[in-house]
């Protein structure tokens, strides 16, 4: 099937051509850092995590959220997805890489990444996580593949696979509760170790991945000619708005435990990423703007998405709605979560983080791999609907 | 972690392998920490030390630990810069300028960083003043070791938490883990930066962790840890087996109050402070 890939008009060449550019840009910056080594990242002792874990930390919920097209579909036969379907398993695909690509860009000894399968560790949640990436990964490579393939030869998808993609939903839980798990376990990390993290972590997946979603629902209808569906749009849509509202829920919740128990360590963080924090006569600011951005965005994404005139009227409207919850939760959990919790420090010293622009041209460079791959991707399941249907 | 506990996991590994998901991972954890209790109250009459302490009623086996005494470190200003070049010189630990990239295995802060939980407004001068010097805790349940997705840093069986320089990845879930923040990541090529090279000391290559061994090496032959060495006769500084009731350690904590870096996280540092 790849061959649909290989025909395309100018405009897929260019976009190809567009994201093959920052490619290449990250390329050049990886092996910079790959010789020079970390330090020219912003990343320092304090803050050990940066760009590049925070987005590893984002996009497993992206690649998590596509369960909310598969669990209503198959589970409960809820024909409205049958079309869609496929572009959240491909989302997933994309997604995952990016998030491998991302771990290796952050390792400090990457030609040894293969110690994580040869000393297998089951008390590191970073081996579980290996484990359910892969997993997930490879679930969602073979389901959409079969699945595809039975669509083009019209034929009802084999027996079998239904095994792998009813596998495939708790698979999809797991990696983001394992995500989660990564951070919400770590003693004297106050901001991170609460059991919220967890849930918090899929509610945000479920909003910010549909989103996507449905996002490029709307580009292929416009370049593609791939109408996904009234019925189905606006059901993800119904779906973006609770997983929304559930996570800045959650974070509210945060809000009051940390002020109303008035535990210092309980609100460092929350008023280091929201209000600044004081400390030896300095504020330290800097996630700040990007914090109420994150406020900000989320009501207006609520407002487009809520209110039926912008909702189901018009699609300029309804894609920057979804628009603004992707990024009001790439704010949240693919910035503020990561950088924020490590401040202050274990010694109570405060030290902020600015990635270099070496570090920033890779992480672009990453993110455009993820949308390289996507595209090809779904320039091929949309011709084999497009064959189907001719 | 001794032996029979690491065999245990490997073995708990496999078997949850073969689960995969959540509740089997639940079902481990709770199954190992189960079984180190077990191991460590041995003895009923001790058992509720053995859980603040470890393994104390183990006699076969050592848990080396420090004891630091703050007032050698008022009395003489000049000791902290001391313990610190002794340690970084043996340990052929580089001397980074630039802070983000800064490896430190030992150095002095104030009380009110090393001491965060106990600090309050009306403190004595003494206090207010006070340098201490900071290393690795050597937990006697490390978190380090417990997130470590490759068992490059683990816990001898003396109890020191040791690092296996060409294992590690460089992932960074250790320094994320410790909650004392005493490790230090090899941001930068190192051997520019290490002035007096120690021969019979390996240096470490970039991209990986390091932090304080307790100069294994020494202690595995007899000798006394660099830092301790340095003290002199000042018994600033003083190292020995947690587990031997007779060691000099041991009779310090009896007739001491000592305090621990956060004690409430369950850690067991095997590193006391004498204020």
């Amino acid at each position: 099937m790849f061959e649909k890939a290989l025909k395309g008009n100018n405009y897929y060449w260019m976009w190809l051509a567009f994201l093959g550019f920052f490619i290449a840009v990250a390329v050049v910056a990886y092996l910079r850092q790959y010789f020079v080594g970390l330090t020219i990242t912003g990343m320092s002792r304090d803050v050990s995590w940066g760009l590049y874990i925070s987005q590893f930390t984002f996009l497993v919920g992206v690649a998590a959220g596509g369960v909310m097209l598969v669990l209503p579909y198959y589970i409960h036969n809820f024909k409205a997805f049958g079309r869609i379907t496929i572009l959240g398993e491909f989302l997933a695909i994309s997604a995952l890489i990016m998030c491998l690509m991302f771990i290796m860009a952050d390792l400090g000894q990457p030609l040894r990444g293969l110690n994580v399968v040869l000393f297998p560790s089951p008390g590191s949640m970073l081996f579980w996580d290996m484990i359910v990436l892969w997993g997930y990964l490879i679930l969602n490579i073979l389901c959409g593949w079969v699945v595809l393939t039975s669509e083009r030869n019209q034929i009802a998808p084999p027996k079998w696979i239904y095994f792998f993609i009813y596998l495939s939903i708790p698979f999809a839980f797991s990696i983001h509760t394992v995500t989660a798990m990564l951070y919400c376990g770590l003693p004297g990390r106050h901001f991170w170790l609460t059991a919220i993290t967890v849930p918090r972590f899929l509610a945000s997946a479920f909003a910010a991945g549909p989103a996507l979603i449905v996002i490029m629902a709307l580009i292929l209808k416009r370049v593609a000619n791939f109408d996904a569906g009234k019925e189905a749009i606006d059901k993800i849509v119904t779906i973006i708005i609770y997983a929304a509202i559930a996570n800045v829920f959650f974070l509210a919740m945060e809000f009051f435990v940390g002020f109303y128990s008035n535990i210092p360590g309980h609100m460092h963080t929350i008023e280091y990423l929201f209000f600044g924090l004081e400390h030896h006569g300095n504020v330290y600011n800097n996630l700040v703007p990007f914090m109420w951005a994150f406020i900000a965005l989320f009501f207006v994404g609520l407002a487009l998405l809520s209110n039926p005139g912008t909702r189901r009227g018009n699609d300029l409207w309804l894609g920057l709605g979804c628009a603004s919850i992707f990024t009001a939760f790439w704010l949240d959990k693919g910035l503020g979560f990561v950088l924020g919790g490590f401040v202050p420090s274990p010694l109570e010293e405060i030290t902020e983080y600015y990635p270099t622009l070496n570090e920033i041209f890779i992480t672009i460079g990453i993110w455009a791999t993820g949308f390289f791959i996507l595209t090809i991707l779904y320039k091929i399941a949309i011709g084999v609907e497009h064959e189907v249907e001719a | 972690m001794d032996i029979k506990r690491r065999n245990f996991l490997k073995v708990a590994g496999i078997t949850t392998l073969a689960g995969l998901g959540g509740t089997a991972v639940v079902g481990r954890l709770v199954a190992s920490s189960g079984l180190a209790q077990a191991a460590g109250g041995q003895g009923a009459a001790q058992a509720g030390q053995a859980n603040l302490n470890g393994n104390q009623t183990n006699p076969g086996v050592k848990r080396y630990g420090m004891i630091i005494n703050l007032k050698s470190f008022r009395d003489d200003p000049t000791l902290g810069e001391k313990i610190v070049e002794a340690c970084h010189s043996y340990n052929n630990v580089p001397d980074v300028p630039n802070p983000k990239d800064e490896i430190k295995w030992i150095w002095m802060t104030r009380y009110e960083n090393a001491f965060h939980e106990n600090y309050h407004l009306y403190r004595d001068e003494a206090t207010e003043k006070q340098e201490l010097p900071v290393l690795c805790n050597h937990c006697d349940k490390p978190p380090c070791v417990r997130v470590c997705p490759t068992k490059a840093t683990f816990r001898n069986r003396d109890g020191v938490v040791v690092m296996d320089y060409h294992r590690c990845i460089g992932c960074r879930f250790c320094m994320a883990a410790c909650p004392y923040g005493m490790r230090s990541f090899n941001y930068i090529e190192p051997a520019p930066y290490i002035s007096n090279l120690n021969q019979n000391k390996p240096r470490r290559m970039r991209g990986v962790v390091e932090k304080c061994n307790f100069c294994v090496g020494r202690i595995e032959v007899g000798q006394l840890p660099a830092c301790v060495e340095a003290c002199g006769e000042s018994k600033a500084l003083v190292f020995g087996d947690l587990n031997d009731p007779d060691s000099e350690i041991r009779k310090l904590l009896r007739e001491n109050h000592t305090i621990l870096r956060n004690p409430s996280l369950g850690t067991l540092p095997s590193v006391f402070y004498i204020v």
